[in-house]
């Protein structure tokens, strides 16, 4: 049987358009919101990314920076992160989910005692950040083991020897930074150079899932169809932070935008 | 957990870059995997090449200023009545402190490689500072990034890096200091890593700027070697180095040279800052037993929360307050090859104001950690036994600190 997320692929590619993928920050701005976000983007979105906060990340913009800043504020631990991943998963609503953070926070834990508290929540892929091929090697391999896909990024910068050693190691999915950002920078590269690039990597391994994230936005979207799947993260916690500082409801504000994307991209 | 004897200690780290196994790595972004990479390749060949140390060597001695002075402190001894206690005053180099040796060095790569900006992180504005001279030096843009809270209280290098010409960018992002101006650098380098040469302003990051920091301020314990046998006639019998650690790279520059020596004869000794004595929060994660994990791209002991996140830290010397350490240093405590120790914000402060007293010398607040400890000790220690204290930074950038705590009578004008 297909796992979850190659599942969520393949429904998008029968509807004939890339997968739409959103990233929060869990615990932004309290757990349980989060959790409600959570809910209310998976009508409209297939594969849902769920931030794990940290608080020197060395990849991120100033979006998603100040959504992990106030999560950690409000007290998110790693357990709460697991018990939102759960709720979520036995709820109605439930989607793919994929935690990305930093490695420092699965180091802590335990890798080990990681990998089981995803396989319980019910946590279908990972991305660390920070913790690139090879040196991702051994902990890929266990994710595996236990059935959660390790998602490889690729970038710009990335050479063609390494692509092709990343994406041999990759599983089901991989993921390709558009540019040289951190996330939420200005789209800054043309969507025709960055679409080169994707196919490129399309090439080397046609059966992978891949998708593109940073610089994705309701105004970039569109542009990018052709892709398996297209990540948005920062312009949503942007429209967290608006919503908070209007004092207005960010499910409701966050739900009519992550609809808004799925529209441009159907 | 072995250190080798013959190898230099920064080309003892792993094909991955870790040392003993565990400390260092290269935990980055994919985006910084080729950028590190070019620069492990270029690093790699110019250590060696002749051309490129002479190059370096022409810089430091007719620019830095080659050898800084290394004196004894004669009243001190007087007063301390143990060992004799010297001082190697690296304060001397050009602008103030040991941060020139490793800005110079990587404005030289920067240059080579064809970059035209470089840019830096900084806490107490020493590397900030050197960074602006050396990149103006030749003939690079630059832009420091530096925490809010620093900004405000070491003025004197904000001021100097605006005369070099470089942007200062004030960090707002968590507690406002060193950890998040390294942090902010990093991310503008993963931005623009393909027209810009970053520079981390000590010996931590990823693996290739922990090496590099090391080899360029070992300049310092090389040119002390040939100062104590030119003073002694040899490596004295017992010989203690005594320096301020707050990410690592004086201490480590200090005792390079040494390394192969008994430590029974040339024994390390690093302070760390354990900021205000009632405060629970400080900067010394090896003497206060912190817990290893991943900052910066580094594996290395480094204060933080059971969950992971890098906690706060204090100290009323903006050079030491960064929550984690060198992997260097990491790998020199678990080898048990140096001593690692702490002195609190008051301990330094009187520090401080001993040595102000009985000599012609005015350590910054980074290096008064070190001096508090040696003083504290050299009382116990054998007529015969040498200490030497690294006074690595000048007072004058602490003017404004040192006036609040100890009122303006203690603060020389020169």
């Amino acid at each position: 049987m297909l796992n979850p997320i190659s599942q969520a692929f393949k429904k998008s590619k029968k509807e004939n358009r890339p997968a739409l993928l959103t990233y929060t920050v869990a615990g932004d701005s309290s757990k349980n919101q989060s959790l409600e976000i959570l809910k209310s983007v998976s009508k409209h979105a297939d594969i849902l990314e769920v931030g794990v906060p940290h608080n020197t990340p060395v990849a991120d913009g100033g979006q998603i920076q100040t959504s992990s800043y106030r999560a950690i504020k409000n007290g998110i631990k790693m357990n709460d992160i697991f018990k939102i991943v759960k709720d979520f998963k036995i709820s109605k609503y439930s989607k793919p989910i994929i935690l990305m953070g930093y490695y420092n926070m699965i180091y802590q834990f335990g890798e080990n005692k990681f990998l089981k508290e995803c396989k319980k929540s019910g946590v279908n892929g990972l991305i660390v950040v920070d913790l690139p091929w090879p040196e991702n090697k051994i902990f890929s391999k266990k994710c595996k083991k236990s059935s959660i896909n390790f998602i490889q990024l690729l970038s710009p910068t990335t050479s063609y020897k390494r692509l092709k050693s990343i994406t041999k190691d990759s599983h089901d999915m991989i993921y390709y930074i558009s540019m040289l950002s951190t996330t939420g920078g200005k789209l800054k590269v043309s969507p025709k150079k960055i679409l080169q690039n994707y196919n490129k990597i399309k090439n080397i391994s046609p059966k992978k899932n891949c998708v593109i994230g940073f610089g994705i936005t309701e105004k970039t979207i569109s542009k990018f169809k052709s892709a398996d799947g297209l990540v948005v993260g920062s312009q949503i916690c942007k429209e967290i932070t608006r919503s908070l500082n209007n004092r207005q409801n960010p499910v409701i504000n966050v739900s009519k935008m992550v609809n808004k994307l799925k529209k441009k991209i159907s | 957990m072995r250190l080798k004897k013959g190898i230099p200690v920064i080309d003892q780290g792993n094909k991955f870059g870790f040392w003993g196994g565990k400390f260092g790595g290269n935990f980055v972004p994919e985006t910084l995997k080729r950028p590190i990479e070019d620069l492990e390749i270029q690093f790699n060949k110019l250590k060696n090449d002749k051309k490129f140390i002479f190059e370096r060597d022409k810089y430091f001695k007719n620019w830095i200023g080659t050898p800084t002075r290394f004196i004894k402190l004669h009243n001190l001894t007087k007063h301390v009545n143990g060992a004799q206690i010297w001082s190697k005053v690296v304060s001397d180099a050009n602008g103030g402190a040991h941060k020139i040796y490793n800005a110079t060095v990587h404005c030289l790569l920067a240059r080579r490689s064809g970059k035209k900006v470089i840019i830096g992180d900084t806490g107490a504005g020493y590397a900030g500072k050197m960074l602006s001279m050396a990149a103006k030096k030749f003939g690079l843009k630059c832009k420091i990034f530096m925490g809010a809270k620093d900004i405000e209280r070491q003025q004197p290098n904000v001021r100097a890096m605006k005369k070099n010409g470089a942007d200062v960018i004030p960090v707002y992002s968590g507690s406002q200091t060193l950890v998040d101006a390294v942090s902010e650098c990093m991310r503008y380098w993963v931005a623009n890593c393909d027209t810009t040469a970053m520079c981390v302003g000590s010996t931590v990051g990823p693996a290739i700027f922990v090496r590099i920091c090391g080899w360029s301020t070992s300049q310092i314990s090389r040119e002390l070697k040939v100062q104590l046998i030119e003073k002694f006639g040899t490596v004295p019998k017992k010989l203690k180095l005594y320096n301020c650690v707050g990410g690592g790279s004086s201490s480590f520059g200090f005792w390079n040279e040494f390394m192969d020596y008994d430590k029974k004869q040339v024994e390390f000794i690093g302070v760390e800052a354990g900021g205000p004595a009632k405060s629970k929060k400080h900067a010394a994660p090896l003497t206060y037993g912190s817990k290893i994990g991943i900052l910066h791209g580094a594996a290395q002991y480094v204060n933080q929360n059971s969950d992971g996140q890098i906690e706060e830290t204090e100290s009323i010397s903006a050079g030491l307050d960064y929550p984690g350490i060198s992997p260097l240093h990491c790998f020199l405590k678990d080898t048990k090859r140096a001593r690692y120790t702490a002195a609190s914000d008051e301990e330094a402060l009187k520090a401080y104001q001993i040595v102000t007293k009985y000599e012609n010398l005015r350590p910054s607040l980074e290096p008064s950690h070190a001096f508090s400890v040696a003083l504290k000790e050299a009382k116990k220690l054998s007529k015969d036994t040498i200490v030497v204290i690294n006074s690595c930074g000048d007072a004058y950038k602490d003017k404004k600190i040192l006036e609040k705590k100890l009122g303006k009578k203690y603060v020389k004008s020169n």
